[in-house]
């Protein structure tokens, strides 16, 4: 890893090498007061400071549909074409904040389990993420709580540190991390020793983690789950807006003699989703779900994955349309 | 060597199709490339995800014994999209394949022990591939008891093979229709099978009971087992929760901290008394 400094003009410079590569660029974009990721291709469409995009990044890597691979049927027969790699596009992800960079990694854990998901990491492979540590945060965030902080640099190639004079710290984490960085070297500049947790926002600690842990391991049968998911439509907005969320479905997308096997976002929130053709349903209502999605993330994956399923970005609060809040049923777990 | 797609099924042939029962079938599937037959090893208990191009992939047991090479079988009841998918198709077309997943019976340890298979219905498939597994080895085990039930006489599936089992002198069968189902021939026992095991009263001793059938004839079938004798390390059953990976990436078998695709499908109740009993 190494530190180095650069300066306003010079990230003008390093984006428009960036852009000039060739790469695809997405970035957060301001439009109608919501901020996006989109695709850019200046500096000046990007978003100055936000706080949150609605949607986490996730979909650079785990796209919303995703043809797994497409297939033709002639007299009975079939010919497969797989999935090929070489049409995923380099892809630059600017601007990412370290929650969802840090969202990666239970990404990465969940998609490698054993078996290896070759469409994940032809994604992952070629998608480099240059991260800006937040100098903002809401009451929604809690990243601080779940090994993470406004500063952190799990899951980033880069790591950019805003300095008042309008230029960055700049670390470089990965080899990704330097070959993009080389394709401006010149507008890097030595470091300046300057110390960048001066300028991260603040995000006080709201919850033990390893306590809430250990408070679930025997939690299944608490009446909790009850009471927090009375007002739970089941909609499904937090687990499409998570960075880590990662369950699917697979579907089939065929006409007349062609079709595609498809791969899309599913959400442990939907009453269909573990229902068996016999009408059998192990998890029939809400709450039994909503005690998934909770022990998932913060009891199974670190169990059986040694990672967390929560980067603390605080998203499904902010998306809930019934104000359904985690932080506060996180640490009303560990009070009771 | 490339990285291999886990989502891109192997193309079998369906090389011969049975009815088995009323909206029941055996398909026998034979590879169509020579080298991933070759290269394709499983054990009695694993499962696969069985796609109809067109309609989708659905979730079955491996119904055939690795002992029998050249071929794998699938049995399953036409109920929804993709099973209806599935029995539309013929003899000589072309079907997906994606497999073997998860865990197997262990049937090393089982080694000069006695064996009893409790199966219900449409869960005889997941247990004929360890029947057969076991008859084809049966010098490895002592005696071998299976009781097997259905709604109906027309219901019981695998019927060639029952009468072959029936007949031979060192397998203990007893088959069972629920009362009501039967016919006016029929020389089985009339009863629900938790009732017909307790009737039939297999010894505990150095033996292995393995139960496969509904949710209900399991919950009430291991307490007969208890009051046998039957410790729960003794006794074992494969759970069929909805999937669609089979590699335990979409996030849908989970039982508590397990998940059925990869710690399962095979279960002891040793196990079981550790898990969530409501999320299967």
């Amino acid at each position: 890893m190494e530190t180095k400094y650069i300066s306003k003009n010079g990230l003008n410079e390093w984006f428009s090498q960036i852009v000039k590569s060739g790469k695809r660029v997405y970035a957060p974009v301001e439009e109608r007061g919501k901020v996006e990721f989109k695709k850019v291709q200046a500096l000046s469409e990007v978003a100055e400071e936000y706080i949150q995009t609605t949607q986490s990044i996730k979909s650079a890597v785990f796209p919303r549909a995703e043809v797994l691979f497409s297939y033709e049927k002639e007299n009975g027969q079939v010919k497969v074409e797989d999935f090929n790699p070489d049409t995923v596009k380099e892809t630059v992800l600017w601007k990412v904040h370290p929650c969802d960079a840090a969202g990666f990694k239970p990404l990465t854990a969940i998609f490698n389990w054993d078996y290896t998901d070759k469409l994940y990491n032809a994604h992952l492979e070629k998608t480099t993420l240059v991260t800006f540590s937040c100098a903002k945060a809401d009451k929604s965030c809690f990243c601080t709580s779940v090994n993470g902080g406004p500063g952190n640099t799990s899951g980033s190639d880069v790591l950019l540190t805003m300095l008042p004079d309008g230029g960055a710290i700049v670390e470089i984490l990965t080899p990704k991390g330097e070959a993009l960085v080389q394709l401006a070297a010149s507008a890097f500049e030595d470091d300046k020793g300057e110390d960048k947790s001066k300028y991260l926002a603040d995000v006080p600690l709201a919850f033990d983690l390893e306590e809430v842990r250990a408070r679930l391991a025997t939690a299944f049968d608490s009446p909790v789950w009850k009471e927090q998911s009375e007002r739970c439509l089941g909609c499904g907005a937090c687990a499409f807006v998570c960075p880590t969320c990662a369950c699917f479905d697979i579907q089939e997308d065929a006409h007349g003699s062609k079709g595609k096997r498809i791969r899309c976002w599913d959400s442990c929130g939907f009453s269909l989703f573990t229902l068996h053709t016999s009408g059998h349903n192990p998890r029939a209502v809400q709450s039994q779900r909503w005690r998934q999605r909770i022990l998932h993330k913060f009891s199974y994956m670190p169990d059986r994955l040694s990672v967390f399923g929560c980067t603390g970005c605080g998203r499904c609060s902010r998306a809930c349309p019934v104000d359904m809040n985690i932080l506060e049923h996180i640490t009303s777990i560990t009070k009771k | 060597m490339s990285e291999q797609n886990i989502y891109l099924p192997y193309l079998m042939t369906i090389d011969k199709i049975t009815n088995e029962a009323p909206g029941v079938r055996t398909f026998k599937l034979k590879f169509q490339s020579e080298e991933e037959a070759n290269a394709f090893n499983f054990k009695a208990g694993q499962f696969g995800e069985y796609s109809a191009f067109g309609e989708g992939e659905s979730t079955f047991c491996i119904a055939s014994s690795p002992t029998r090479k050249g071929y794998i079988e699938c049995t399953f009841r036409e109920t929804g999209k993709v099973t209806s998918g599935l029995a539309a198709l013929e003899e000589g077309s072309t079907m997906g394949f994606r497999g073997p997943f998860g865990n197997t019976f262990p049937m090393d340890d089982w080694k000069g022990k006695s064996l009893v298979f409790i199966a219900g219905g449409i869960a005889l498939p997941p247990m004929r591939c360890v029947i057969q597994n076991a008859l084809d080895l049966r010098e490895n085990f002592k005696d071998i008891t299976i009781v097997y039930g259905a709604k109906s006489v027309n219901d019981l599936v695998y019927k060639d093979e029952l009468k072959e089992w029936a007949e031979r002198p060192d397998v203990n069968l007893v088959t069972t229709v629920d009362p009501g189902g039967e016919t006016p021939d029929w020389k089985g026992e009339i009863g629900f099978v938790p009732t017909v095991v307790e009737k039939t009263a297999p010894s505990p001793e150095n033996t292995i009971a393995i139960v496969c059938g509904p949710p209900i004839m399991i919950k009430f079938t291991f307490p007969v087992l208890e009051k046998l004798g039957f410790k729960d390390d003794q006794i074992y059953t494969t759970l069929e929760n909805r999937m669609k990976c089979g590699v335990g990436k979409c996030g849908r078998c989970n039982v508590g901290k397990l998940y059925v695709c990869k710690d399962g499908p095979v279960f002891s109740k040793e196990q079981l008394n550790d898990i969530p009993a409501e999320e299967y």
